[in-house]
């Protein structure tokens, strides 16, 4: 057999499918193992989106409206990076996010808290050369969730990478640093414990603008390349 | 220098109008080579109730076997136009509808040749982690011969293979568990 092009995630780094805690997982989670498939042309290719043009305005939520959202003005920023160590070049990043009060611009969400009608809370950035991005936004809000009683989910923002690969393919979200909603939240606990903080961005002073923005830095780690001889 | 890998999260239920950006279930527009085909995944969870908030992505080849992608370095056409990548939410139905080309066969790394298939990826509230799964096409002679599909017992190999409607629509419908349960990879 080939070997494997890119490297398999070691236990403890993703969340069980199954977290009870998680009240919408048992009725959403596979029962069977996943059959683990020798990485062939369709696991190693996958989507670069590499075709899509950005408008700088995708990566900047709080001017895509007419006028300015209301809430804490952030900067999110950081580097897509693989278990090596190396850069994602060009990497396609997609965000959302709910806004200052905690409502989301989605039908779905009754949350009895006010829309903005200057923040719909989507965004997309495509990582430079050293898989280093940049979101302008809005510091979202935390909100309530019928999972249990007195549930609310932490402040957070929804994080979509592609990667060079099918297999890299990730979906996961952001918090934020020391949150006290992160002891209460399933969805956060669900994550292994010594892998639960990468979640977290961390307060960066060096990159907060003066008289404008505070900044968090939020590296991402996506699968690595195996070695192979030539490397 | 090892770094460790970001874990996964749900999708959530409110991605719908803020990833609409990102949206296409048209893969191949006109022009583009290959057997034109509709297709409606649908999604169940373990109880047999439709999940309405689903998100489902695509990615193949082109009709000629060969991916969008510099890691496919075989020298086969390239369609202008043609990505590879889809990617609906299921609606009401728990239904998500795409057109795309009937793609190619591929090699598999062992040797010998893939039957037909698509790549898919499953995400929804309560998925916390891409649930990775695969379709086939109904009545392909080259079923009998897939290396994948040789991995799967028999009896839950209908769960990848697509099946034609009197419309002439291809639909798979994806079970997250259940008796019916689909095979998904850990790739």
């Amino acid at each position: 057999m080939e070997k494997d092009t890119y490297q398999r995630p070691a236990a403890g780094q993703h969340p069980a499918n199954l977290s009870p805690a998680y009240k919408s997982t048992p009725t959403r989670s596979p029962k069977q193992p996943a059959i683990v498939l020798p990485q062939s042309l369709s696991e190693i290719t996958g989507p670069s989106l590499g075709a899509e043009r950005l408008n700088a305005l995708e990566s900047d939520l709080t001017r895509q409206r007419m006028g300015e959202p209301l809430g804490e003005r952030i900067v999110v920023h950081g580097r897509v990076l693989d278990e090596n160590g190396k850069p994602v070049p060009k990497a396609m990043l997609e965000v959302w996010q709910c806004n200052a009060a905690g409502r989301y611009h989605h039908p779905g969400d009754q949350h009895d808290a006010p829309l903005d009608p200057n923040f719909t809370g989507g965004g997309r950035a495509r990582a430079d050369e050293e898989g280093k991005y940049e979101f302008i936004t809005i510091k979202p809000g935390a909100y309530p969730w019928k999972n249990h009683h007195n549930a609310w989910r932490p402040a957070h923002i929804h994080f979509s990478l592609f990667g060079p690969a099918f297999a890299t393919r990730l979906i996961t979200q952001m918090y934020f640093p020391d949150d006290p909603l992160l002891a209460y939240d399933p969805i956060y606990q669900s994550v292994p414990e010594a892998a639960r903080r990468r979640l977290q961005a961390k307060f960066d002073i060096e990159t907060t603008r003066p008289e404008w923005a505070l900044a968090y830095k939020f590296d991402i780690v996506l699968r690595g390349r195996n070695a192979t001889p030539m490397e | 220098m090892s770094h460790a890998l970001t874990p996964s999260q749900t999708i959530g239920p409110f991605y719908f109008g803020t990833l609409v950006n990102g949206y296409r279930a048209d893969l191949a527009p006109p022009g583009v080579a290959g057997e034109r085909i509709e297709l409606v995944l649908s999604l169940f969870d373990t109880e047999g109730v439709l999940v309405p908030d689903g998100l489902f992505e695509l990615w193949q080849a082109n009709s000629h076997g060969r991916y969008n992608h510099p890691d496919d370095r075989r020298n086969l056409p390239l369609d202008a136009g043609f990505e590879g990548f889809g990617r609906a939410s299921t609606d009401a139905k728990g239904e998500a509808h795409f057109t795309t080309v009937r793609p190619g066969r591929v090699p598999w790394p062992a040797g010998g040749m893939q039957a037909a298939h698509i790549n898919i990826s499953v995400f929804a509230r309560g998925v916390l982690n891409r649930l990775a799964t695969r379709l086939y096409f109904d009545g392909d002679p080259a079923l009998a011969e897939d290396p994948v599909l040789k991995l799967v017992d028999a009896a839950r190999r209908p769960t990848l293979i697509a099946k034609r409607d009197a419309a002439g629509v291809w639909r798979l419908p994806v079970h997250i568990g259940g008796a019916h349960e689909t095979v998904f990879f850990d790739c």
